[in-house]
């Protein structure tokens, strides 16, 4: 290629001829915005007083990026952008439907509240290990994984924000944070290669990655090939970055190790990022292998909500105790998928979002709580009540929230869960949410009357006031929490929008395909 | 590691592979090579020097922290495919320039760019790894 040539060429055949406009650019900003921003500030790596001046408004931009591709998406249907021109499924393909752009803008706003907590709570040390850059390549594969439209590329965002989070894991390289790491890098690293086996498997039955592709393909090959094989493969390696029993004993081992704002944005954002791909990959590529496997699904889900209510119930050290709620969450979330109808999978949709919200905060308000109250114990802490009517107030309204008791958000992913559940007379899964529930609501009320209004026995000295990096991020997302609790009509909307999408991709594979069927079906033989 | 022979080549050694990472890394354009097998072997030359004189020799001598060379290069790398939201076609899309050096027309491509953000990310990422290790070793 030397020079322009002038022989013509129908560039038709391998190239989109339509113009770009701005409005595809938005399916790739947030990942190219990420990237670079978390590049620059691996650059000025010793200014570290500028890195948090630098990573929130790029958290803020990310937010307002990603509220005009939900809009976008909303307003027209799915967007796609193929890199470099080439047309889809040779392509890579960034595909955002309303599902990806729902959790792609709750995911930005998770972060932007951990990068304003970060501001204080991340000390000079933790700065110069890369707190910062870590945050953004860690949103960059997390925005990644909700964006792509490739089975391969979303690994690659898996493994993108799985490296990140090492980073972060081990921030201060204390010797409990190594420990924890290594049972997490380990662990993760065994289900990112289930998950690559699973995407080699892919590759071999269908001659395609593209999700688009593969949505319209999977009906023709479902009797030739062991697609249920492959099904179980994706489940167990989702369910283990997810954090689902019975592999989950990574989750516990280690997010009570990191800086609070660290486990906030891992128990917020990467279990969900699992849950994401299990709803992407086995409710819109393989539905009927999905059917196959729910009931494996549910007992998992059921069990699993349990085990993390219990384990919440048992333990002692606020950071434990909030790492098996996040647990019993994926159970809900899990649950949805078992059911599979378009009601089961709005409510798990709509469970993630409120979970994404809810679980940062979570982490949050005990970082504040164990910062006034001088421990992380709930044998030492009490009289927080004292201390801080308003944080107590906040926290209050966050423990019903994740209770799931009226009139907060969490309220109405739990009522379509167990609506969705009835429907399909699965009354045992049912029983298990309301018990998960239950025991939830016991764990959160000890940790009340313990820390909060159990009077203090020693006369400590009074902790500084808090500053505002902790107060504004606590109480934009419990406002999140209660302005949806109070009128939840448009998020659950949404989420029903975006079940729907899910159940009928034919708008996904319209906007990846405009041309209707890409290449005749044909694959491996 | 550091007998008298060892000091004596490295820097020829050093020198002469980074030139030839970076004909690798060009040459990856057309034929075989690019930016991540370059970068390795600049990277390599990296760590003999380090070997023959000591980190802190190879720390003077590339002035940049690797990290901060890592990061430049994926910023590259990043621009490189943005450029193309001025040209109206997607992300990733090579474009090309012609301009004409000393009567040569020479052809440049975002494709390029790219690259070379792959070749630093890859020389910062490594040589990181590689001088915390002989670091650990002198300890």
């Amino acid at each position: 290629m030397a020079a322009p040539t002038s022989t013509p060429v129908d560039l038709s055949a391998a190239l989109v001829l339509a113009p770009a406009t701005f409005a595809d650019w938005l399916v790739v900003l947030p990942v190219a915005l990420m990237l670079g921003a978390g590049a620059a500030l691996m650059m000025i790596r010793h200014r570290i007083d500028l890195h948090g001046l630098l990573a929130v408004p790029a958290l803020a931009l990310l937010v307002l990026i990603d509220a005009a591709l939900l809009w976008k998406v909303w307003s027209g249907g799915p967007v796609t952008m193929t890199m470099g021109r080439w047309l889809p499924p040779f392509g890579i393909a960034f595909t955002v439907d309303l599902f990806g752009a729902v959790m792609a803008l709750v995911a930005a706003l998770a972060a932007l509240a951990g990068g304003i907590y970060a501001l204080r709570d991340i000390d000079t040390s933790g700065r110069r290990y890369g707190f910062f850059p870590f945050l953004l390549l860690l949103m960059a594969g997390v925005t990644g994984a909700f964006v792509t439209g490739d089975v391969f590329n979303l690994y690659v965002w898996f493994e993108v924000l799985l490296i990140s989070s090492f980073g972060l894991l081990i921030l201060g390289s204390e010797r409990e944070q190594i420990d924890g790491a290594l049972k997490y890098a380990i662990l993760n690293l065994l289900g990112t290669t289930l998950f690559l086996i699973g995407v080699g498997y892919l590759y071999a039955i269908f001659g395609t990655l593209n999700m688009a592709d593969i949505a319209t393909k999977a009906a023709d090959h479902r009797g030739s090939a062991p697609t249920i094989t492959l099904g179980a493969l994706f489940v167990l390696a989702f369910a283990m970055k997810a954090a689902a029993f019975p592999v989950n004993f990574w989750l516990p081992a280690s997010y009570h190790t990191p800086r609070i704002v660290v486990s906030a944005l891992f128990g917020g954002l990467l279990t969900k990022v699992g849950i994401y791909a299990l709803i992407r990959i086995m409710v819109m590529l393989f539905p009927v292998e999905r059917e196959e496997l729910s009931l494996v699904i549910a007992i998992s889900a059921a069990l699993t909500m349990l085990l993390g209510a219990l384990g919440a119930l048992a333990q002692n050290d606020l950071r434990r105790l909030a790492g098996y709620l996040v647990i019993a969450g994926i159970g809900n979330m899990m649950a949805g998928v078992a059911i599979g109808t378009e009601p089961g999978v709005s409510g798990a949709i709509l469970y993630a979002l409120h979970s994404m919200v809810a679980m940062t905060a979570l982490y949050l308000v005990t970082g504040e709580a164990a910062r006034l109250g001088g421990s992380f114990s709930l044998a030492a802490l009490g009289g927080l009540y004292v201390r801080s009517p308003w944080f107590t107030a906040a926290s209050f309204i966050l423990f019903l929230a994740v209770a799931g008791l009226p009139p907060f958000l969490g309220l109405w992913p739990k009522v379509a869960l167990l609506k969705a559940a009835l429907d399909i007379g699965a009354w045992w899964l049912a029983a298990s949410i309301l018990v998960s529930a239950f025991i939830v609501t016991l764990a959160l009320g000890r940790v009340f009357l313990l820390a909060y209004w159990r009077p203090r026995a020693d006369d400590a000295p009074p902790a500084p006031r808090a500053s505002m990096t902790i107060v504004l991020p606590i109480a934009g997302l419990v406002a999140f929490s209660v302005v949806f609790g109070l009128f939840p009509e448009s998020l659950i909307g949404l989420s029903q929008a975006a079940a729907e999408g899910l159940a009928d991709p034919s708008a996904y594979i319209r906007s990846v395909f405009p041309g209707g069927a890409p290449i005749p079906a044909g694959g491996a033989p | 590691m550091n007998t008298l022979i060892l000091r004596t080549v490295a820097p020829f050694i050093t020198a002469l592979m980074l030139l030839f990472s970076v004909f690798v890394l060009l040459r990856g354009h057309n034929e075989p090579g690019g930016g991540f097998i370059g970068g390795l072997i600049a990277a390599s030359a990296l760590a003999i020097y380090g070997i023959a004189y000591g980190v802190s020799a190879v720390r003077r001598a590339i002035r940049f922290h690797p990290m901060a060379i890592a990061g430049f290069g994926l910023l590259i790398a990043v621009i490189s495919g943005v450029i193309s939201i001025f040209a109206g076609v997607p992300f990733m899309t090579g474009l090309w320039i012609y301009p004409t050096l000393f009567g040569v027309e020479v052809p440049l491509a975002t494709v390029v760019s790219f690259d070379i953000g792959v070749y630093l990310v890859v020389v910062g990422a490594i040589t990181s790894i590689a001088l915390a290790l002989e670091e650990r070793d002198h300890d």
